[in-house]
């Protein structure tokens, strides 16, 4: 129910920042592309809106503040917060003989999570007694209004209405005060009007995220500090992916040049590309245990195939003249290696070796949900087992930016070493 | 016996399919040292083939090739290749792809830096040895090509369509420019070409080959090469017998295209 109104609203902020933006922001770049009449279509005309990008972002944030009732931001952009406060309400009892009488029950509601203090009331006059019902936000609470009754369900007396609304065994209601029902036995169930936020135990607000960044950045979390916890899961996949590559690009470059090592591999490498590493996850418990070994020879493992694809396809990628043309300058088999196939492989290694780092992230995440004591993915499956759901969200937006700017790195690290990149 | 002596050359490519393709039959010829041959032919005669042979990047099916004597088995430095395009190292510096073919041989910079820096000046490349290849253009990497090849000092040179990508006004200026450098190194040059007029205003000596199985079909001697060598080349191509031999080189390759379609049509 609440998804639906997210969508809704979350749709129509994309709709109407777009209209507002269009209608305020006249297109200010006149480069060669504003000058295209043909853009639809045109995928290089199409370039990132950056007014939609920022305004997207916030617009995550600010869903998630309000419907979590966020104090990052202001009261009225919050959606409807649960029912928190005293309450009163009336049922009216009828008994065998079809008299009627009504009786209030007065309802503290407290905090999300939090039940108000028992309290007493008068019982007051009549056939049916005043109750109290203490209850927290957003919960369900069976009232037995009959215990003080003088006609009790046992009796033949039942509920017929609440707030004079009929009730009834398949009839519930609601009033301002939230939902009534009735109990298979007859009892009221009632459940406070519980807004349109989302239950914190679903949904922390962002600032529950970022309190527990800093507490767990300088107290810990299970005996480890906030960067060891990433700086292992880094560690183990660097170590992981550098193995891989080590073993993996000449591997990858002798399957390109030579037939015996190319026929000897092939079926390997094609048996092992399908397998995805986190398949080999139990294989690697069972051989190597839970420690660092098993989990670095894993990501060695994920990368491993990814890098000798990347270095036997870069070797077949070379354009053939060039190899002939370095032939005809005198260049010995070792010199055509090193000065022409290593480098016109670069840009299939880059690519291959990009791929290869975020599989190891990815992997490393799961080895570590697995089996471990630290890490981040160890971090996340050990709150969600305590219900931590702040801790389980900031390891995801933490393995989630780390995971981008390891891709960044690489191509920064592209760009740099191999600006000849598609352009030959 | 010096130069280079190309002996009862035969070709054939076996297909997969079970078929096979003559690409060269009993090709026989001899160059002098520092003779330019261009070599015309429609296209699928064995051109390039002839030219990888000699090159050494294929081993004829028969026959042989002699260079100075001794038989060539393989690619060397003694026969230097330009390529239609795609054959420079973008990973290098103008001035380091020009330089390739030394350094591979492990000499220093002192050995060639004067020749390489030389070889730049002459094709108008000084400004541009520190250039990356890719923001070079068209005709400034043939040149770059060019110089590679001639840095490396091969006694013969072979260039398969070495102009083919180019427009029409840098490939005139190429033409001046090859023309110059054979003059002024003396190479012997094998130039591939689907142009007419560039094979009749480079070559000394001119092929004609014909497809099915790809051979000579007609030599020729022309004087144009030399007239052009100090003079204007757009004035070559107004002297004596320049038009009727063209015409009749022209005539003859029609001839041979038409007979191909014709061919073709008959096996449809
Ligand atoms: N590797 C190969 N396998 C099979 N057939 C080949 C191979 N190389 C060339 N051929 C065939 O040999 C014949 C001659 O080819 P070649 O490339 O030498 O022609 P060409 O004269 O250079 O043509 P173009 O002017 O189009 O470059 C063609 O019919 C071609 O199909
Ligand atoms: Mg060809």
């Amino acid at each position: 129910m609440i998804g639906f109104i997210i969508l809704g609203v979350y749709t129509a902020i994309f709709v109407g920042s777009f209209l507002l933006i269009t209608y305020l922001v006249r297109s200010a770049t006149n480069d060669f592309t504003a000058l295209k009449t043909v853009t639809f279509g045109d995928e290089s005309a199409v370039r990132p809106n950056r007014w939609a990008s920022i305004i997207s972002i916030v617009t995550i944030f600010l869903i998630w503040g309000s419907f979590t009732g966020s104090n990052y931001i202001p009261g009225f952009l919050h959606a409807p917060a649960p029912f928190v406060g005293e309450t009163t309400f009336t049922y009216t009892l009828e008994n065998a003989e079809g008299d009627r009488d009504d009786a209030t029950v007065f309802v503290r509601v407290g905090e999300l999570g939090e039940k108000a203090e028992k309290f007493e009331v008068e019982p007051g006059e009549g056939m049916a007694k005043d109750d109290a019902l203490a209850m927290s936000a957003s919960r369900t609470e069976t009232l037995l209004f009959d215990r003080n009754d003088e006609a009790t369900r046992k009796d033949g007396a039942k509920v017929v209405a609440i707030d004079g609304q009929p009730i009834g065994p398949d009839l519930s209601i609601r009033t301002d005060a939230g939902r009534f029902a009735l109990t298979a036995k007859g009892a009221i169930s009632f459940t406070p009007s519980s807004g349109l936020q989302m239950d914190p135990l679903y949904l922390p607000p962002p600032e529950a995220v970022v309190n527990r960044f800093f507490e767990i950045a300088t107290e810990g979390y299970r005996g480890y500090l906030l960067y060891e916890h990433l700086g292992i899961s880094l560690f183990r996949v660097v170590a992981g992916f550098f193995f891989g590559a080590l073993l993996g690009i000449p591997l990858g470059y002798a399957m390109g040049l030579a037939n015996w090592p190319r026929g000897w591999f092939d079926p390997i490498v094609e048996f092992m590309r399908p397998v995805p590493p986190l398949a080999l996850i139990p294989l690697m418990i069972i051989w190597f245990g839970i420690d660092e070994e098993s989990k670095i020879i894993l990501l060695f493992l994920a990368a491993f195939w990814i890098m000798i694809i990347a270095a036997r396809s870069g070797v077949s990628g070379v354009n053939i003249t060039k190899v002939h043309a370095a032939y005809s300058l005198g260049a010995s088999k070792a010199q055509i290696l090193r000065q022409v196939i290593v480098p016109n492989s670069l840009p299939e290694i880059f690519t291959g070796a990009r791929v290869a780092m975020g599989v190891c992230w990815g992997t490393v995440v799961a080895a570590e949900l697995v089996s471990g004591v630290n890490g981040a993915g160890f971090m996340i499956m050990a709150a969600s087992k305590f219900q931590q759901t702040d801790i389980v969200l900031l390891g995801i937006i933490l393995i989630g930016t780390i995971g981008f700017g390891i891709d960044v790195l690489m191509r920064m690290a592209e760009r740099k070493l191999v600006p000849w990149k598609g352009r030959s | 016996m010096s130069g280079l002596a190309i002996k009862n050359l035969s070709m054939r490519f076996d297909l997969p399919n079970g078929s096979h393709v003559q690409a060269l039959q009993d090709v026989s010829l001899h160059l002098n040292e520092g003779e330019l041959l261009s070599v015309l032919g429609p296209s699928g005669c064995g051109k390039t083939t002839l030219l990888n042979i000699v090159a050494g990047f294929l081993a004829p099916t028969e026959g042989s090739i002699e260079l100075n004597g001794h038989s060539v088995t393989g690619p060397d430095k003694e026969r230097g290749m330009v390529f239609q395009q795609g054959a420079l190292f973008e990973w290098m510096s103008v001035r380091d792809n020009v330089s390739f073919g030394p350094r591979m041989a492990g000499k220093k910079q002192a050995e060639w830096g004067e020749h390489v820096d030389h070889l730049l000046d002459v094709t108008g490349l000084g400004d541009f040895k520190d250039k990356a290849i890719f923001e070079l253009s068209g005709g400034m990497q043939q040149r770059v090509a060019l110089a590679r090849c001639l840095a490396n000092d091969p006694d013969v040179i072979l260039m398969d369509e070495p102009l083919g990508a180019l427009d029409a006004l840098t490939r005139e200026k190429m033409q001046g420019l090859v023309l110059k450098l054979w003059k002024e190194t003396g190479k012997t040059i094998i130039l591939i070409t689907h142009s007419v007029e560039e094979a009749l205003l480079l070559g000394e000596r001119l092929l004609v080959m014909a497809p099915r199985p790809g051979r000579i079909h007609k030599e020729y001697n022309l004087p144009f090469a030399d007239m052009g060598v100090d003079g204007d080349l757009r004035e070559v191509k107004k002297a004596d017998g320049y038009a009727r031999t063209r015409e009749e080189i022209l005539g003859m390759i029609w001839d041979m295209e038409e007979e191909i379609m014709g061919r073709s049509e008959d096996a449809s």
